[in-house]
């Protein structure tokens, strides 16, 4: 588990409003398809892969509980 | 034990029998926002009429979450003090989602305040209070229950209302009419203003309840608690608060279709209130069911008609910003009123109210609405979304911030606004003044004691207060020829800086600061008294 410190606050909820905006009126495939897009564009911000596989393990492994 | 609802008198009014003299101000609506408005405009000598169609207190406890700057101006209003003997006081909210604590946070982790963060007293006794302070100003407020104001029409100069009693109706004239007259406001209804915005369908049912035992368990201090999908209400949502008398208060999440009428029936609430409570007796003591709205209204003043409290504004009540909201309203009016009356300052200071409150009022729609978007999910994704963030927040303290089940009121900044001279300071231009303890020749004191109501020059530590016309100079850790304090856990010049120089408004916040680059002096002092009283206003008429 490798937990991120918090980057987000004290602006999380201007973000989290924002995502729900990029949402409003997608059908649920538009919707995991624009998920699929902001992972990628996210990680090419990330930019280390090493990172972005820890990060993959830590939310896969929530899968598994 | 039940609130005991003891109907105030009807008192013939003089207008029935002959013409009044014009008054001053005509207060719409007596609750806890009319009458805190008649009781700040009395405390600086202004008179008042308060007209209210009903007779009796708030009917359930409605409005239960007073939050601290409020306390601060309901101290300066004289009730403070009763409210938090009576009152329970908390600062610490804790979220839950199922059966699992996720996320607890502290509104007030420092002492030094005279305050808590939050105190819990039903709106019932917020009003009696209110109304036994009103009573102390006989010669300044005049309070008319069964008063219906039924008519008004404004006359650029006065507002003439037409009043239904049950003796029949009469006529009075106001140089200013303040509409408290709530949500619903007649008011606004008759004078056709939009009010429209964001509706929310969801639906939630209150439910206040007396037991002896308590619904928190064993956990001895109150709180917050509020639950993402808790085992005894499966998939909505779920809120507990403690009140005074033993009465708690329960805000449970019902599905958009839900038939208000059906749930708020005893055979619907009871049982819901057992998955909560178990099997320890417990005695109804009010239920509503509500939806809610975000709205306020394009502009808080309409000639000489100004709107106050719900009246120009709803929001959700997760977040604690309704009741908290007006009562700054009424703090940022009372004094504009009080100088322009006095004409002490230009009319257009009044549009100032509106240029302030609005921007707060704007702040209390986007943080409740927020809120109320993260605890009711509209569409698979953003329940997905949801779903997800509580999983992480477990062990991830990013996304424990993100759970937004209601930021709860803070005192609004006016930073950047007209009537505050720009500066830098540790408490910076437009903010409410941050309290802390003092020692005086009278003993012990706090700094929202001495420094509210009027212009006050505050000085902290090493810095020379010069003596200004209208203006009240307090010193902190200090020696001089006015009023002085010790700062005994050194709490007000970590606040303040030493060495720093604040001019408070009336209403407390910091429209000026000063310190040894810019040492306070007569001049600058001056100019930003001028400008706080809206002499150089960028409209000005």
């Amino acid at each position: 588990m490798t937990a991120s410190k918090d980057r987000l606050s004290p602006h999380q909820d201007t973000f989290y409003n924002a995502l729900m905006d990029a949402h409003e009126g997608l059908s649920e495939a538009e919707s995991h398809a624009l998920n699929a897009r902001l992972v990628l564009m996210m990680a090419n911000e990330i930019g280390d892969v090493a990172r972005l596989t820890q990060l993959m393990d830590t939310a896969r492994n929530y899968a598994n509980e | 034990m039940a609130y005991d609802y003891a109907p105030f008198p009807y008192v013939a009014p003089p207008g029935l029998s002959a013409p009044e003299p014009r008054h001053a101000v005509a207060i719409v609506g007596a609750g806890p926002i009319g009458l805190a408005m008649a009781i700040d405009l009395a405390q600086r000598g202004v008179k008042s009429v308060v007209l209210d169609d009903n007779n009796v207190v708030s009917v359930g406890s409605r409005a239960i979450c007073w939050a601290k700057r409020t306390m601060e101006i309901f101290d300066r209003l004289g009730v403070g003090e009763r409210m938090l003997d009576k009152g329970v006081t908390w600062k610490v909210g804790r979220q839950f989602h199922g059966k699992n604590e996720v996320f607890s946070f502290d509104l007030l982790p420092e002492d030094g305040h005279k305050y808590p963060a939050f105190i819990n007293l039903q709106q019932y006794y917020v009003e009696e209070y209110l109304v036994d302070r009103a009573r102390m100003f006989p010669d300044l407020i005049d309070l008319r229950f069964k008063n219906a104001v039924t008519d008004h029409s404004d006359h650029a100069d006065h507002v003439r209302l037409t009043v239904e009693t049950p003796d029949g109706p009469y006529q009075i004239e106001a140089e200013y009419m303040i509409a408290c007259d709530g949500a619903g406001s007649p008011t606004r209804e008759r004078m056709g203003l939009d009010f429209t915005g964001q509706t929310f369908e969801e639906q939630f049912l209150i439910a206040d309840i007396e037991m002896g035992d308590s619904p928190f368990g064993n956990h001895a201090v109150p709180e917050r608690w509020f639950w993402f999908d808790p085992p005894f209400h499966n998939g909505k949502s779920a809120l507990l608060h403690m009140q005074p008398d033993n009465i708690y208060r329960i805000d449970l999440q019902l599905d958009v279709n839900a038939d208000g009428k059906v749930e708020a029936s005893e055979d619907r609430v009871i049982p819901r209130i057992k998955a909560i409570v178990g099997n320890k007796p417990f005695r109804l003591d009010w239920v509503s069911v509500y939806k809610f709205r975000c709205i306020k209204l394009d502009q808080f003043v309409h000639g000489r008609v100004i709107f106050v409290g719900d009246s120009a504004h709803v929001v959700s009540p997760f977040g604690a910003r309704g009741g908290n909201g007006g009562i700054q309203d009424v703090d940022n009016l009372g004094w504009k009123l009080s100088a322009v009356l006095a004409g002490d300052a230009p009319a257009t200071l009044i549009e100032t109210y509106h240029e302030e409150r609005s921007h707060g009022s704007a702040e209390n729609i986007l943080n409740s609405s927020r809120s109320t978007n993260f605890m009711t999910p509209k569409t698979p994704i953003e329940a997905l979304f949801r779903s997800e963030a509580l999983r992480l927040a477990h062990d991830m303290p990013f996304a424990r911030k993100l759970l937004n089940s209601g930021r709860l009121s803070l005192p609004c900044s006016l930073e950047g606004m007209q009537l505050q001279t720009p500066g830098l300071a540790p408490v910076m231009p437009g903010h409410a003044l941050i309290d802390a303890p003092l020692s005086g020749p009278d003993g012990n004191t706090w700094l929202i004691r001495e420094a509210q109501g009027a212009f006050t020059l505050v000085g902290f530590g090493n810095v020379v207060l010069p003596d200004v016309s209208g203006l009240r100079r307090v010193g902190i850790g200090q020696n001089a020829d006015y009023p002085c304090f010790e700062d005994p856990s050194g709490l007000a010049l970590a606040r303040y800086g030493t060495g720093c120089a604040y001019l408070l408004r009336p209403d407390g916040h910091v429209c000026a600061v000063f310190d040894t680059a810019n040492p306070p002096d007569v001049t600058g002092i001056t100019a930003a008294m001028a400008r706080a009283t809206g002499h150089n206003l960028r409209n000005a008429a």
